[in-house]
């Protein structure tokens, strides 16, 4: 794993638990799902079942490999309508 | 067209923008807000909205229903923010030569808005006790089961 600098955006349930709805993070994590445990670890974020990832506002996988300077935004389940 | 609005919805501008000569059919979908979720009296709701990826993906569903089905035109628009019980929350409204064309792109308008936009409602009730809905239902535990067609799981619809 190489250290990457990443900005990381929260949103509803996420955002609330997270204290913030954004941060930088200079972090060894090399997929989404890697940065996922580590910020879910810090915050306490639940995981659940059908959580979104998008990166750079392009909707992903938590599989993705990151690169250094991306934005990746966490999705609690939707529930829009 | 897929709007996000931070204000009431204009139902009767909305639904100016269908008409069209070749048109035989228009169908309309209102989204309210209800007072009741998984048996818990409801008051109020929040909606969040992440509008930069909401228009793109909304604009998608469009897109992919006139592409899908024989319609004239589409419109859709969401709201964010604070609404009360009986307020409509998001609409959807279709015009076709023939209504099974406006039927069926109105139903698959709001499933796909419904399962795939950026979009989360937070529930206040009156209990006092707040909830994201399919996140937590008072409690911390994730949603019991998705969405389903008859709206058990959400306050609208």
């Amino acid at each position: 794993m190489t250290t990457k600098t990443l900005t990381v955006r929260y949103f509803a349930l996420f955002r609330e638990r997270a204290g913030c709805d954004r941060e930088q993070l200079a972090i060894e994590a090399d997929t989404a799902g890697e940065l996922f445990a580590v910020v879910a670890r810090r915050h306490g974020l639940p995981h659940l079942t059908d959580a979104k990832v998008a990166v750079n506002d392009e909707m992903s996988n938590f599989d993705a490999v990151l690169s250094d300077g991306d934005t990746v935004l966490f999705f609690p389940p939707v529930s829009g309508g | 067209m897929f709007t996000v609005s931070h204000q009431a919805l204009d139902l009767e501008a909305l639904k100016a923008e269908l008409p069209d000569p070749g048109a035989g059919a228009c169908v309309t979908f209102e989204g309210w807000i209800r007072d009741t979720n998984y048996d818990k009296p409801v008051t109020a709701l929040d909606y969040e909205v992440y509008e930069a990826m909401a228009l793109k993906e909304g604009n998608r569903v469009m897109a992919e229903a006139a592409e899908k089905f024989d319609i004239l035109a589409a419109r859709c628009a969401h709201v964010t923010g604070h609404l009360e019980i009986g307020d409509c929350a998001v609409w959807v409204g279709v015009s076709a030569a023939h209504r099974d064309a406006a039927f069926l792109a109105c139903r698959y308008i709001i499933d796909e808005i419904k399962k795939r936009l950026p979009i989360w409602k937070k529930e206040f009730f009156a209990s006092g006790d707040t909830g994201w809905v399919n996140c937590e239902h008072g409690s911390q535990r994730a949603s019991p089961a998705a969405p389903d067609a008859r709206g058990t799981s959400s306050s609208t619809e």
